[in-house]
């Protein structure tokens, strides 16, 4: 059963035909990797998912409601979750401080006037820590963390309101190698337990050949291929738009036997 | 017919030497986005120093022009040495630190006018040779009307070309777009500004310099104009030299042709055409959007925690000695007192969106002065009693808040800023205008609490509790889920709306309950003083709250107490001088330029640099 259906997307800038006609689902518990060269409509294609952009044709509907049109908060609350490419987070609150806002939106409280926001959901809060392996870092303010720790704490506020599907755009950008791997091996692990499916878009394909379950790939808004790892690596179409990139893809295809 | 035409033609002349000032403002905005409040006051100084010019040399017809020249380059000077000795230190600081240096600028202009000039108005020379009028379809109009709108029409020309036509206007251009590509690119900046600054000055001096023959040189005319300018920058869109130019004839054609349709509410047409320009265009009618959203502001000097216990005991003692006092002190401290009180909730509901939230009002007089004169009509014209109007007032306040916050939330950072600026001269002109009911310029008087709280002691009592409970309030909503909430939109917009927050309707709420608190604070002043007057909602009043928040420290929950208490102390002791002014506005400059984290950041900065503070990272 799908959780997520594109169907017919269209958007363009001015004269760029940005998306045209983009389909594709996304299953329960799946985790599909969008990839494509720069300018392909990735970022076009995400935000018209997550409520930032509206596209001129098309439907997306997630867990049957339609989201075209809605606000992301209010997309947010059917149960998505997202992060960034370049992190968000709240510079003037902890770490444990920022899941817990999440928390309080989810459970409807933010015009809350009297109680002590630091201690509502703290345990929650703690718990979802522990699971992207912050809990140690809990007291810390977010402006003072590592890049690859502000990336947990997207995930962890990403998943606190037990979402059903995560949107994570180019989730490792700007991370050391080894540090990619291991958190989409640690994202990875979390849905695969909780039966999230997920939508991420990568440039880095070490990252994407060991996660997605399927990939699909955009070039110049359009969908040109689709399939599980092996059968987009063998694409010829695929090989062509990543001409010269060659060897990225015989690495990837080392890394993912690895 | 005639009679359109030659108002028409009025409306032109006005919109000319209103644009030469608006668009010299909007360039130094543009490039420095500093928000100039002396740009008015060099307006007042250029036609001044035109006076004495165009007076003193001997050079008979052609003295006027060529003082008139001199006076904007004479004024294009006194830009610069701001800009060096005072903005220069500064550029690093929130924008507003800027604002509030500038004001301490206006303060020290004014009284270098009156001691230059004198407290009387100066009836300025006809221009030689253009003193006659020119029948047009059967009305008269003043040659120099003319000779101002051809004026107007060539600075509009020529800063075009420079602009578009020379070397340095594309560097000016560049820095407009994107500050930080062009000290990438090797652009000396430090020059650059100062190079805008005397730029912009030249015009507003010669704007005002130009006046001389349409109208006395007076000592209001700096804050008079600086207002209408806001309207025409921010209508034209900010750093949009066209945008200024097509601003200026709208509302000064407008207030031409306005003043027959609708004589009783002229002044409140311009702010009225603001909002609504503002609302359906939130960057002005020429002006570009400034990305604002995904830019996270990350500061580390934040609100981050309540007192501690040990904290609260400090307080509790605070409250418990002011409770203590009132035995010892005389009347004169008592009525002290309790004006730092009242200026206290004043200014801590100011920091509660401002802090809390990151939005700059600039017109929190409204809030205030709306919560005076809802107290005095209520009592006076109404005649409920005190007790009633003191619960009244401040939701007469909070329905102000709502109806300007709706349209204020929309907008960010300085739009923000203007727009509630906009929303306090409207409610301004409305006071000042619709005397029937508010009295006028003479304002209500006999406000006067009920029989029981008439003593100054009590009185005293009345205004510490409220205003200790008003302020407490506010703290525990800044660190209650709701005020979590307003730092999560301030801190990451994007990720606040991606986590399910309604950003503008929590921005909404605060602004309702800050303007609430501003009400009480109005309608215990009212009381005090036993009157209301135009004065309440004016932009010094505005601007009063702000340097409160700012030289106590926006980061800070104790800040605004400290700056209200700062800042009755100082205009108290300061008062007894005849340049009381100009030495409140040195020390507010001097604030600014030396502790730019306010009294409260900056003794914590200095503790910390001293190695005392036993705190970590935090």
């Amino acid at each position: 059963m799908s959780v997520l259906t594109v169907s017919g997307l269209a958007k363009s800038f001015g004269g760029v035909q940005a998306l045209r006609d983009v389909n594709f689902t996304l299953a329960a518990g799946e985790i599909l990797a969008m990839i494509g060269p720069n300018g392909a409509g990735k970022s076009t294609c995400f935000n018209c998912i997550n409520g930032q952009l509206r596209p001129d044709l098309g439907s997306v509907t997630f867990a049957g409601h339609e989201l075209i049109g809605l606000p992301p908060r209010r997309i947010w609350r059917l149960g998505v979750g997202r992060t960034f490419q370049i992190t968000a987070t709240f510079g003037s609150m902890t770490v444990a401080e920022n899941v817990q806002m999440a928390l309080i939106s989810h459970h409807r409280r933010t015009r809350a006037p009297w109680t002590l926001a630091t201690r509502l959901h703290r345990e929650e809060a703690l718990a979802l820590l522990d699971a992207v392996g912050m809990r140690d870092q809990a007291e810390r303010r977010c402006s003072v963390l590592a890049y690859g720790d502000l990336k947990r704490v997207e995930l962890a506020v990403a998943l606190a309101h037990g979402p059903r599907m995560l949107l994570m755009d180019e989730p490792t950008a700007g991370m050391a190698p080894k540090e990619r791997i291991a958190l989409m091996a640690l994202t990875a692990g979390i849905v695969h337990d909780r039966g999230i499916s997920v939508l991420f878009t990568e440039h880095d394909m070490d990252v994407v050949f060991a996660n997605a379950d399927r990939i699909i790939v955009l070039n110049r808004g359009e969908l040109i291929a689709e399939g599980t790892p092996a059968a987009v690596r063998d694409n010829p179409m695929v090989q062509e738009i990543y001409l010269g990139a060659g060897s990225m893809f015989g690495a990837a295809a080392a890394g993912a036997h690895a | 017919m005639g009679f359109y035409v030659v108002q028409f033609l009025t409306g032109l002349a006005s919109a000319a030497s209103l644009f030469l000032v608006a668009s010299g403002l909007t360039i130094i905005f543009g490039v420095t986005r500093v928000v100039n409040f002396a740009h008015g006051s060099f307006y007042m100084l250029g036609a001044f120093i035109a006076y004495s010019l165009v007076k003193t040399l001997p050079l008979g017809p052609t003295g006027f022009w060529v003082g008139v020249v001199l006076a904007a380059l004479a004024v294009g000077v006194i830009g610069v040495v701001m800009e060096v000795t005072i903005l220069r230190r500064i550029y690093q600081a929130p924008e507003l630190f800027q604002l509030v240096a500038t004001f301490g600028v206006v303060m020290v202009a004014k009284d270098a006018a009156l001691l230059f000039w004198g407290p009387e108005d100066r009836l300025g020379p006809r221009a030689p040779g253009l003193n006659k009028a020119i029948e047009l379809f059967g009305s008269r109009v003043p040659e120099y009307d003319l000779v101002v709108i051809a004026l107007g029409f060539v600075v509009l020309g020529l800063l075009w070309l420079l602009f578009n036509r020379t070397r340095w206007g594309a560097v000016v251009r560049a820095a407009t777009q994107d500050r930080e590509m062009l000290s990438a690119l090797g652009i000396n900046q430090k020059l650059l500004f100062t190079a805008v600054f005397f730029l912009g000055s030249v015009l507003a001096g010669l704007g005002g310099a130009l006046q001389l023959p349409r109208a006395s040189v007076s000592h209001q005319m700096d804050l008079s104009i600086i207002a209408t300018v806001f309207v025409v920058v921010v209508l034209g869109g900010m750093g949009s030299i066209p945008g200024a130019f097509l601003a200026a004839v709208i509302i000064s054609e407008l207030s031409a042709f306005g003043i027959l349709i609708f004589p009783k509410i002229t002044l409140v047409l311009m702010f009225l055409v603001m909002v609504v320009v503002l609302v359906a265009r939130p960057f002005g009618i020429l002006g570009k959007p400034v990305p604002d959203v995904g830019e996270p502001v990350q500061s580390d000097e934040t609100l981050t925690r309540l007192p501690s216990a040990l904290g609260w005991a400090g307080y509790v003692a605070v409250v418990a000695l002011l409770l203590a006092i009132p035995m010892l002190l005389s009347e004169f401290y008592l009525v002290l007192w309790t004006q730092v009180f009242i200026f206290a909730l004043f200014a801590a509901s100011l920091h509660f969106i401002m802090g809390g939230g990151g939005m700059v009002s600039f017109g929190h007089a409204a809030y205030f002065g709306l919560g005076g004169y809802g107290c005095a009509m209520l009592l006076v014209r109404a005649g409920l009693p005190m007790e009633a109007t003191l619960l009244l007032a401040p939701v007469v306040a909070a329905a102000g808040a709502a109806l300007f916050g709706y349209f204020c939330v929309r907008l960010s950072g300085v739009y923000m800023a203007m727009l509630s600026l906009a929303f306090a001269q409207i409610v301004w002109s409305v006071v000042f205008q619709w005397s029937d009911v508010t009295g006028g310029e003479d304002g209500v008087n006999r406000v006067w609490p009920s029989p029981w709280a008439k003593d100054r002691v009590v009185f005293y009592y009345l205004t510490l509790t409220l205003a200790a409970v008003g302020i407490f309030t506010l703290w525990r909503l800044l660190f209650a889920p709701f005020g979590y909430t307003l730092r999560a939109g301030r801190d990451s917009p994007m990720r606040a709306e991606s986590i399910g927050i309604d950003i503008r309707f929590h921005r909404w709420l605060a602004f309702i309950i800050s303007g609430a608190a501003a009400g009480v604070a109005g309608s215990l002043l009212a009381l005090a003083k036993g009157f209301v007057g135009p004065t309440w909602v004016d932009i010094p009043r505005s601007i009063d709250a702000l340097m409160m928040v700012l030289i106590g420290g926006v980061q800070t929950l104790v800040g605004p107490i400290l700056g209200a208490l700062t800042f009755v102390i100082l205009e108290d002791r300061l008062s007894a001088f005849d340049y009381w002014r100009s030495a409140f506005g040195l020390i507010i400059i001097l604030i600014c330029v030396l502790m730019p984290k306010g009294i409260v950041g900056s003794g914590r900065a200095l503790i910390g640099r001293l190695g005392l503070g036993g705190g970590g990272e935090r």
